[in-house]
């Protein structure tokens, strides 16, 4: 291909009308310069476009000579052509079969309404989540006076995915946030030569908060993620629709495996987390303060009541259904584009944490009301 | 005759073990309509997807306008596919933008046209393809399968190509939809000069507006030529492909 000469317009002013002299490639890559120069062009009077120059002429060509045509007829100035050629005809007649009527780009909406909006949708949001507690409730009362269609296979197989797989992850974080703590509190105990009550400090919070709240965060990044990711992705192709056809109910075979399996794995997380952590306390306490493994155990056994460890533990089903409920609705929730799978996985996510973080909250107001 | 815009020659394709394609050769001439047919298994999508540079033969020459396409450098395969425009078989809208913002892309990408022409240039494909104006603002999710299909068709036209690779292009349309793609198709042809290679199983669209094509089948060519010429020659898949429905075509 031969490189085409760029377009150009040269325009001559006359007495009664004006004469845009049109040559060169009318195409998609030569028409910036041109489309500028009509922009700012006032226009005085008639035009006559002589297009016998043009030497091509495509369909970005045809838009810029139709735009401008439009917008010259507008303001009372009318255009002809002159040099016409049949395929130019020709291609026009395609590109404008008819008449186009100008369509208004919808108004942008004021911050207002977006507000107003922005609160209806989030009421009515509230609406689908008890909807959709309802109905996985509903279907739990059924399913506990039929226990036989309980999907057991399936809690089991979440029990591995989401707990056994995840021991190393929470093993690892709830190490670190032992050795963190151990650290932090030598430093400030050494001072008061209170070095041993690194022990109660370790023991008390890890179990009663720290481990807890690691390890449902930790399980909320990996398995509420997951839970909205595999059932967006079942509903992104329809097969939720096919499960519902075949009278599979979705809350039995997807929402209730999930949340059980999670009941029954997080309290076991915690104690896990519990133990490894304790451990890292115990590490930093002999390196950095010369207290050794029995003494630490000893000490432990006394300044540890049983009641701290228990609450750490009963916080764990009441995260997991948190988690588990919050990672399954946002699944539920999203619709036919791609797009929307990564936004809700977002969102289970955060809401997930949150409310973990908020449910915390509610336990250490009303243990220590109850001053437990 | 028209020069030869797409020579494949001798290509053979293996994913492993598994035999796909064993010495086929075919050549588009400008300004055709050219299909690929074949049952399903047959290796034509995978045909199609080696020309437009989503996969490799593993042996054998593609030859798009006279280049050889598995030695391009980066720039020239750029080049390349501004010169093709690409209808796939679902669509593949992106799904996080509107239809307008769908064509937009590719001038904001690849032109430095003035914002005003862009949205002169954008109503102007819709209406090419026969979308109503509104459609420029909704999402993909919204459309029906035919509006998909036209949305996607405007995209793939909007740099202006030369050359459009059509996959499957009037599946899942109903009978009336998909003649009146045809139609399009060969409009498209006759009036912006294109070339087409499409993979379709139609037998109205290769009865209507299919100039030439090559039918797979067994990992060969089984037959190429018009559809005259295809008829003519005795084979069973050749019986199998078209015997059934073309029934009422010969007569």
């Amino acid at each position: 291909m031969q490189s085409p000469s760029p377009a150009t317009l040269e325009i001559v002013n006359g007495a009664s009308k004006t004469v845009f002299k049109c040559s060169g490639a009318w195409t998609l890559n030569h028409l910036r310069k041109i489309a500028l120069t009509l922009e700012a062009y006032p226009a005085t009077s008639s035009i006559t476009w002589d297009i016998t120059n043009v030497t091509e002429l495509d369909s970005a060509g045809v838009a810029l000579w139709h735009l401008y045509y439009r917008t010259f007829s507008k303001e009372g100035f009318a255009s002809e052509i002159i040099g016409n050629k049949e395929e130019y005809l020709q291609l026009y007649n395609l590109l404008y079969p008819h008449p186009q009527e100008d369509t208004a780009t919808p108004k942008r909406p004021n911050w207002l309404y977006k507000l107003g909006k922005e609160a209806y949708l989030s009421l009515q949001g509230m609406g689908v989540f008890l909807k959709f507690l309802g109905e996985a409730f509903t279907v739990l009362l059924y399913s506990l006076r039929h226990p036989r269609i309980i999907r057991y296979r399936s809690i089991g197989s979440h029990i591995i995915t989401a707990g056994f797989d995840a021991l190393p992850i929470i093993a690892i974080s709830a190490f670190l946030i032992g050795v963190v703590v151990a650290f932090q509190s030598i430093v400030q105990l050494q001072k008061f030569g209170a070095d041993i009550l690194i022990v109660d400090m370790i023991g008390i919070s890890l179990t009663r908060e720290l481990a807890p709240l690691i390890t449902a965060i930790v399980i909320a990044g990996r398995s509420g993620s997951a839970f909205t990711a595999q059932i967006g992705a079942m509903k992104m192709t329809q097969e939720i629709d096919a499960m519902k056809t075949m009278g599979f109910h979705p809350h039995l075979f997807l929402v209730w495996p999930r949340v059980i399996a999670l009941m029954i794995v997080l309290p076991l997380l915690i104690f896990f987390a519990d133990l490894v952590g304790i451990f890292g306390g115990m590490v930093i306490a002999s390196t950095q303060s010369h207290l050794s493994y029995t003494e630490f155990i000893n000490r432990l056994q006394g300044a540890l009541p049983i009641k701290h460890f228990i609450i750490g533990i009963i916080k764990g089903p009441f995260f997991a259904i948190l988690i588990a409920l919050t990672g399954t609705y946002r699944g539920f929730q999203v619709s036919a584009n791609t797009e929307s799978i990564g936004r809700f996985t977002t969102k289970s996510v955060v809401n997930a944490i949150f409310l973990v973080i908020a449910c915390d909250a509610i336990f250490s107001i009303l243990l220590t009301e109850l001053k437990i | 005759m028209n020069p030869i815009i797409i020579e494949a020659r001798n290509i053979v394709t293996s994913f492993g073990e598994n035999l796909i394609h064993d010495n086929i050769s075919c050549s588009v001439r400008e300004h055709e309509i050219y299909a690929l047919l074949g049952g399903s298994g047959s290796g034509k999508s995978t045909l199609l997807r080696e020309m437009i540079l989503l996969g490799k033969p593993s042996s054998g020459t593609i030859r798009i306008f006279g280049k050889d396409i598995a030695n391009l450098s980066l720039s020239e395969a750029q080049e390349l596919r501004q010169k093709w425009g690409v209808l796939f078989q679902s669509g593949a809208l992106y799904s996080s933008l509107t239809v307008g913002e769908n064509i937009a892309l590719l001038y904001d990408e690849y032109t430095n046209l003035p914002p005003k022409l862009i949205r002169e240039l954008i109503k102007l494909k819709i209406d090419l393809v026969g979308l109503p104006q509104h459609a420029i603002h909704l999402y993909p999710s919204q459309l029906s399968g035919g509006m998909v299909k036209r949305a996607s068709l405007a995209r793939a036209l909007a740099l202006d190509p030369k050359l459009l690779f059509l996959d499957e292009p009037t599946s899942g349309l109903d009978p009336l939809s998909s003649r009146q793609f045809d139609t399009l198709i060969q409009q498209l042809r006759d009036l912006l000069g294109l070339t087409i290679v499409m993979v379709t199983h139609d037998l109205d669209t290769i009865r209507h507006i299919v100039d030439r094509f090559t039918l797979l089948g067994e990992k060969k060519v089984i037959a190429q030529g018009t559809l005259d010429e295809v008829l003519a020659i005795d084979h069973p898949i050749i019986d199998y492909f078209f015997q059934k429905e073309m029934h009422g075509i010969k007569s």
